[in-house]
């Protein structure tokens, strides 16, 4: 198909309980999802604790393109193309660091950690040169929610938060895990990639349908809990927020358990400090509750999963070439917790995770799979006969129907038809 | 525990080479009792990310295994369902330029250089690395407290590595 007749096309390819095998493998798609997703829309870039000290920096990317998070001297988070104006040379090949300008290696222009050129070697070679337009290039908003930094380079659109809708009340539940509110991004990240197109992994992130059967293995062999949680009798239940953000919502299940850390399965006994500085937070109940119900499983549209004791960073590279970013959650005054966060999390997670690699095969098998001619369609219609609306608003069904991907199939094609 | 006897000898250097390349071969040949049998109790099966000398109980590491957590992959990988490697990654790995770096109470530390081969659906990828191990004579024979395998890109996205490496 060409570009051209795309625009025109996009409702031949996403019905309601189906999409063309096309969208997973067209590098034409690809290319429009660059311009009207991962280039115009809000992605998540980083975590303000990444760059915790003014003159940070941490190298990060939006799809294809790298993008370097710092924190200038004043304290703001900038999001900086790095492309030297000049010769378009990389200015930075450095992961993280802290500085306060950046000097490109070719000829010496430096510019500022806000992406202003500072100076430039030899000056007196540059009569009229305009140095306020010859900066770096910046990612057009920069906004942040509970320390989760998002760009867009639209330089108009929805704010974040109405970007976020529902979904923040998952960042909400999230950060309050930790004894002070707050989340941190300190254990460095897994780089994970596959070959497969970047929709395969955030469909997957909340398909219920899938871990009886995917994770089959180490659920057999673990003294894990996790497999009754996704299996036909669950309560757990799968969420469309809306703009294509989904969840499947563990808490009915954890509730029903009514076990403090159950979710993490473990007990109190096993984090004593952890708990005693919960309720001196929280009050007594309130810890209970919220030790009760746990952390989200969340997938915010287009690559930002929350996945209970980690989050994952997908970057779309090219049409078949995506790179799963994963690390442990921290949460802040809670330094029990979070180390068996890390080990949990290098265990299950990461190329050679328990739980992600067999992930990653299913991913590489149907980008495979979906390149052959016949059937041409991948079915999503699981669970539309029982469907429903909370009692906000969204729809939501059984753990293991196909909501999630039914609403991020929406709301794409919402995205892809505003030309 | 016992030392690990003279390690600079021509015969102990035989001996330990030989070890070197009957993990390689346990591995490659998905001898994963034998493999399994040749750590001690208290083994630990480190694979490091985003450089060699990161803090493992404070950074992410693509493996960071106890002798526990051990069994777990070894029993994974016997379930038949572990998709990953269903079918198995076919391999085969070159162990080189094997060296004695040193020798203590915990045992004797050797260095070597690695390249793995491996074939599976996705296709063929190279794998290359520094290895280091930490031998300990138990019983008489030797075995494997630590290995440390620095593969040399893991600073970069890697594919699934869910055979032994």
């Amino acid at each position: 198909m060409n570009l051209s007749a795309q625009t025109l096309q996009w409702s031949d390819l996403i019905h309601e309980d189906r999409v063309h095998g096309s969208l997973y493998h067209d590098p034409a798609i690809f290319e429009a999802e660059l311009g009207n997703i991962w280039y115009r829309t809000w992605v998540y870039v980083g975590h303000e604790s990444e760059v915790a000290k003014p003159n940070d920096f941490v190298m990060k990317s939006i799809g294809p393109q790298p993008v370097i998070m710092t924190r200038g001297e004043d304290g703001q988070v900038h999001l900086l193309l790095n492309r030297c104006p000049h010769r378009g040379n990389q200015v930075c090949t450095a992961e993280r660091g802290n500085a306060k300008t950046f000097t490109c290696p070719y000829h010496a222009w430096t510019f500022a950690n806000d992406g202003r050129l500072t100076r430039y070697a030899f000056p007196d070679g540059y009569e009229d040169a305009d140095t306020a337009g010859l900066g770096l290039g910046r990612v057009a908003r920069v906004a942040s929610y509970k320390g989760f930094v998002f760009g867009s380079f639209a330089e108009d659109g929805p704010s974040l938060e109405e970007h976020l809708g529902g979904a923040t009340a998952s960042i909400d539940q999230l950060v309050e895990t930790s004894p002070e509110g707050e989340v941190e991004i300190t254990a460095g990240f897994l780089k994970h990639r596959v070959k497969a197109n970047w929709k395969f992994l955030m469909e997957n992130e909340t398909d219920g349908y899938h871990p009886a059967f995917v994770h089959s293995s180490i659920f057999s062999v673990a003294d894990s809990g996790i497999g009754a949680l996704y299996g036909a009798n669950s309560t757990a239940v799968a969420r469309d927020f809306g703009n294509g953000h989904t969840e499947i919502d563990l808490r009915p299940e954890f509730r029903k358990l009514d076990q403090p850390l159950g979710w993490f399965g473990t007990s109190p006994d096993r984090l004593p400090d952890y708990v005693s500085r919960m309720e001196a937070a929280y009050g007594e109940d309130k810890a209970r509750e919220i030790m009760i119900d746990g952390t989200p499983h969340t997938m915010i549209f287009p690559n930002l999963f929350i996945a209970e004791i980690q989050i994952f960073v997908l970057q779309a590279r090219a049409v078949d070439d995506t790179v799963q970013h994963v690390t442990a959650l921290q949460f802040k005054g809670a330094p029990d917790l979070n180390r068996r966060m890390r080990q949990q999390t290098m265990g299950s997670v990461g190329p050679a995770g328990f739980l992600l690699a067999d992930d990653s095969a299913m991913y590489e098998r149907t980008q495979r799979g979906v390149q052959y001619r016949d059937p041409e369609w991948l079915y999503l219609g699981r669970g539309g006969h029982r469907e429903r609306r909370d009692e906000n608003g969204f729809l939501i069904g059984h753990a293991t129907d196909e909501v999630p991907s039914r609403g991020i199939w929406r709301h794409y094609r919402a995205l892809m038809e505003a030309a | 525990m016992a030392g690990a006897g003279k390690s600079n000898g021509i015969d102990a250097l035989k001996e330990i080479e030989q070890f070197v390349y009957r993990e390689a071969r346990m591995q490659d040949e998905y001898d994963l009792d034998a493999w399994e049998a040749l750590w001690t109790d208290d083994g630990v099966y480190w694979v490091p990310a985003n450089g060699s000398e990161i803090d493992p109980e404070k950074e992410m590491s693509i493996i960071y295994d106890n002798r526990s957590r051990i069994a777990l992959r070894i029993k994974q990988l016997k379930t038949g369902r572990r998709h990953s490697q269903e079918p198995r990654s076919q391999l085969r790995r070159i162990v080189s330029n094997i060296e004695v770096l040193g020798e203590g109470d915990d045992g004797i530390r050797v260095g070597a250089n690695a390249m793995v081969f491996e074939s599976n659906l996705r296709g063929d990828t190279v794998w290359a690395a520094r290895n280091e191990y930490l031998l300990r004579r138990v019983d008489g024979a030797l075995r494997m407290a630590r290995k440390k395998v620095d593969l040399v890109n893991n600073d970069k996205a890697l594919y699934t590595l869910s055979f032994l490496i």
